[in-house]
């Protein structure tokens, strides 16, 4: 088998979810375990932990699936009126039942770019947006093509969702980290990205590309703006091309916090900073939306060559053509209802609840595990995650050594198996050397999340 | 090479991307597609451009896209979907509803209850187990063999199932796959983008495509002769774009060559729901090998809600069989299938719905049956109409197509032609589809971009346009061809 994929790791469904699954059995046949039930706080799911969709989206995938629907005699009574009317612009423009444009949908790529003009304030060309099945292919297309050898390389975040890492690996390159700064509230230094770059480039390293994850996965810092500007000079000064991934761009809930979009302050720079590459990325399984299931999502392509541009069009064409109905719920995210719609209320109330039960969740989540010996934690700025640091006893260290496992492995499995909470350890992750990290969503619904910090609690006493 | 730092070009350009990527081909959206793109365009913007060409219309003849050319969704599958996309839905419609059967409402409601957080969480990352139970539940009663859910992939589209085996199996240029020509181009791109090789088999366009085993192992022993190390055999049955459907006999050689070999098989069934030639049966090939016991032959199996009579391609499902894998492999095809997390929901319950659809007794039934006959009729009559225009033609030979949606006709090019389209850079045979589609608006893909012996030159054509469509579509041909 191919070399790189056994080496490849992506611990978000590693080991110990593994374990959580063989509980789970352990339990449903009826065996007794020091807790009654597993809650999954080791990933972005969360439809699947009892967050509500919302009725908007589903009910415009729901008439885009069955057209007839739109004509049946009660169909006012059940669906708003402006959702129907929606729903048959779509299904009179797109047949969901076809491949669509390899990009997606002209119809709605106009309504994403619609959508980055207005955050943005700056144009947005339907021809350099790409479709894509979650934000997730996107970001592997990209990498693909910017890897030819080993001695390329990508700047990743440290810590990071491991798409990035599992990605470079599997093609073949090579990963190169900057460290975010854990006592800075994980902020970005450019300091340290130079520090990086430097010492790669005297290993004979090339490297091609630099990410960052804005709002931060699993950090959760929301990078401001003078942030951005020194990324994009950074980027400019070593001939870098920039992939931003925003896929938590609708999250974000520190107090005077605003969230820019990489795009926004790339075009505020000026004419002189037109020659540096930007992808960004978005998806619908995030924000308050949480549509996992749907794959649906979005890369924006930036001062890109169109020879390179068509290039990227081919690579969509082998695989014909993101899901349509993935592609519905992207056109259901970018353009919402708007005040005056009867759907409107619903919508903009069900967005209020999720995110303000977030933000509470959140601090529920923080103050719970700050509370805890040995345990700090930097406050949720934003996404769905807290990446606590833990102090691992000595022992501890010992044994997991003996078992050949990272020691916030072994945390992390000792934690199911008291407790039933599935956590990532930091391993998954990258870490700065000797410190030790678990990632935790704050997901749960809040009577679980109650449970959640009871339990830590008292698996730490 | 090193960075230089500073530089006024960027980083990342053609010229300096990843090779596999750039020069990997997938015609069945090339030039020519794209030049049919800018055709209609100019036509729905109507004008002196519109009405300066030769038709009033581009008909799409391209690619297996059932539904873009007016092909009707199976009713219960829309139906089911719907329910699936908003829980709230059958509530809201409330007791004594017309919209929907019952048992489009209980199948939802078993669906729901078997997916935890619904079509919005991601899934199990193989694809949730209730789907895999019905595809499992069809698979066993199809072939008369057991089907464990534990060797399912549900994907988006059988594509993907195919990408992940070859990015599994491919560690390097000497690794080789066996691969039809003609093949559906997928698996050439594929061999290009992960590294590997293609080592051709050619069908027998004389004995109607035939795959003969004396012709396996020659190109067997042609790639070993060149020091590649040949992991894989890929089959497509029914063919694609040459429609044939192998006999089971013919399916037994196949198994039987690989097992002697040491290959893997990868076997290409999203057909199997398009045979039309009498006498043929589609059997497959998880079939075969359970037959012959041949557990030392890794089995790949693809399928897909994009064909058949259900032609559901914008939804993106399908699913992958693997039996006689090691637990160690699984494991690595599990571990690539978690980096995306899954397969979108939509897809896995159209898969599951398109192998466990409504039985007799049913409420649906009746309708399920209709739709299903009459669409599977209507393609097997257009299919002999454009088989004898393209018959009728001069210089044009042409296998009748068992199954699958295409047409393959061989056309003689003049040696003028053929100059012609040297000149230009062009394979003559994409010269020759480029200036049909100008002449007749009739989008067609050139053999060039699915393979041909040396020498002779083809077209793929769907047979996908409505029957008024076709209708228009052969006189045309003719008449350019004349």
């Amino acid at each position: 088998m191919n070399a790189n994929l056994r080496k490849m790791q992506y611990a978000v469904r590693g080991v110990v979810v593994a374990r959580a699954e063989e509980h789970k059995e352990t339990l449903c046949a009826g065996a007794e375990l020091p807790f009654k039930e597993i809650i999954h706080c080791n990933i972005g799911n969360p439809q699947e932990v009892g967050n509500p969709p919302i009725t908007y989206i589903r009910q415009l995938s729901s008439l885009t699936n069955y057209p007839e629907l739109a004509d049946y005699e009660h169909a006012a009574d059940i669906f708003p009126a402006d959702v129907i009317e929606k729903a048959r612009l779509i299904t009179s423009l797109v047949n969901t039942g076809a491949y669509s444009h390899s990009q997606g949908h002209h119809l709605f790529r106009e309504w994403i770019a619609k959508f980055i003009e207005e955050r943005d304030g700056y144009p947005s060309d339907p021809k350099n947006i790409f479709m894509t099945d979650g934000a997730s292919p996107g970001i592997q297309t990209v990498i693909k093509a910017l890897i030819r050898e080993k001695s390329d390389a990508i700047m990743i975040p440290r810590p990071q969702y491991p798409i990035y890492s599992a990605s470079v690996q599997q093609f073949g390159g090579t990963q190169v980290n900057y460290d975010l700064d854990e006592d800075n509230e994980w902020a970005l230094s450019i300091e340290d990205m130079e520090n990086s770059l430097a010492r790669a480039m005297e290993e004979g390293t090339n490297v091609r590309g630099l990410c960052i994850i804005n709002p931060g996965n699993p950090t959760g810092q929301v990078c401001n703006e003078q942030n951005l500007r020194d990324v994009i000079d950074f980027c400019k000064r070593h001939n870098l091309v920039l992939l931003a991934d925003e896929v938590y761009q609708e999250n974000v809930m520190a107090e005077g916090k605003t969230w820019y979009s990489a795009k926004k302050i790339l075009c505020d720079m000026g004419d002189e900073y037109n020659d540096v590459q930007l992808y960004s990325f978005h998806s619908t399984s995030k924000g308050f939306l949480g549509e996992c299931g749907k794959r649906g999502g979005y890369m924006e392509i930036t001062n890109v060559p169109e020879d390179l541009r068509a290039q990227f069009y081919k690579a969509a064409s082998v695989s014909l053509c993101p899901n349509l109905m993935g592609q519905v719920t992207v056109a259901g995210m970018v353009n919402p209802p708007q005040k005056g719609d009867e759907s409107y209320a619903v919508y903009s109330d069900e967005k209020n609840r999720a995110l303000k039960s977030l933000k509470r969740r959140a601090q529920t989540m923080w103050s719970a595990l700050t509370g805890l010996p040995g345990v700090s934690c930097n406050p949720p700025q934003g996404a769905m995650y807290l990446f606590p640091k833990i102090t691992i006893p000595q022992m501890a260290v010992e044994k997991a050594a003996e078992q050949n496992m990272a020691p916030d492995l072994y945390y992390s499995l000792k934690l199911l198996d008291a407790t039933g909470i599935v956590v990532v350890p930091g391993s998954g992750f990258g870490q700065k050397d000797g410190t030790f990290h678990f990632r935790t969503t704050f997901l749960p619904s809040e009577d679980k999340i109650n449970a959640v910090a009871y339990r830590l609690g008292d698996f730490h006493c | 090479g090193g960075m230089g730092g500073g530089g006024t070009t960027a980083q990342l350009s053609l010229a300096t991307a990843n090779r596999a990527a750039v020069e990997c081909e997938y015609a069945v959206r090339g030039e020519i597609v794209q030049r049919a793109g800018e055709l209609s365009a100019a036509l729905q913007a109507g004008g002196p451009e519109a009405e300066a060409l030769p038709f009033a219309k581009v008909v799409q003849c391209n690619i297996g896209n059932p539904q873009s050319l007016g092909q009707q969704p199976v009713t219960f599958f829309r139906q089911v979907l719907a329910l699936c996309d908003w829980p709230g839905l059958a509530d809201a419609l409330g007791e004594g509803q017309r919209a929907f059967p019952a048992d489009a409402l209980a199948r939802a409601r078993e669906l729901q209850r078997g997916i935890a957080g619904g079509t919005g969480a991601y899934s199990h990352s193989q694809g949730v187990a209730v789907c895999r139970e019905a595809v499992a539940r069809a698979v066993a009663r199809r072939d008369g063999h057991a089907c464990d859910p534990a060797d399912l992939f549900l994907t988006d589209g059988a594509s993907q199932g195919v990408h992940l085996c070859m990015r599994v199996m491919l560690r390097g240029q000497q690794d080789a796959v066996l691969t039809p020509i003609p093949q559906y181009p997928l698996y050439s791109a594929c061999l290009r983008l992960y590294g590997g090789s293609l080592a051709p088999y050619y069908l027998d366009e004389g004995n109607g495509w035939a795959l003969s085993v004396q012709e396996l192992q020659r190109a067997l022993e042609a790639a070993r002769a060149q020091g590649q190390e040949v992991r894989a055999l890929a089959v497509i049955n029914p063919g694609n774009p040459t429609g044939q459907v192998l006999s089971e006999e013919n399916q037994r050689e196949v198994v039987k060559f690989c097992q002697r070999e040491g290959l893997a098989l990868l076997a290409d069934e999203v057909y199997q729901d398009n045979v039309y030639a009498e006498g043929k049966r589609f059997c497959s090939f998880k079939k075969v090998v359970r037959d012959l016991q041949a557990d030392d032959v890794p089995t790949f199996s693809f399928h897909s809600i994009s064909k058949g009579f259900y032609g559901e391609c914008g939804r993106r499902g399908g699913y992958m069989e693997m039996v006689n894998v090691s637990p160690e492999i699984k494991q690595l095809f599990y571990k690539l299938s978690s980096i995306n997390l899954c397969s979108n929901l939509n897809g896995q319950i159209c898969t599951a719905l398109m192998m466990e659809p409504p039985r007799e007794g049913d409420e649906s039934f009746p309708l399920y049956a209709q739709e299903r006959d009459a669409i599977l009729a209507s393609l097997k009559r257009r299919a002999k109409t454009l088989t004898a225009a393209l018959r009728s033609m001069e210089g044009v030979t042409c296998n009748e197509p068992e199954g699958a949606l295409y047409v393959f006709p061989q056309i003689t090019l003049p040696e003028k032609a053929c100059e012609a389209a040297r000149a230009a850079g062009k394979a003559p045979d994409a010269f020759y589809c480029m200036r049909l589609l100008e002449a007749t608006g009739v989008v067609v893909v050139p053999g060039s971009g699915f393979g041909q012996k040396e020498g002779t030159w083809h077209f793929r054509t769907t047979f996908l346009p409505s029957e008024s469509d076709i209708g228009d579509v052969c006189p045309r041909l003719t008449h350019f061809h004349a």
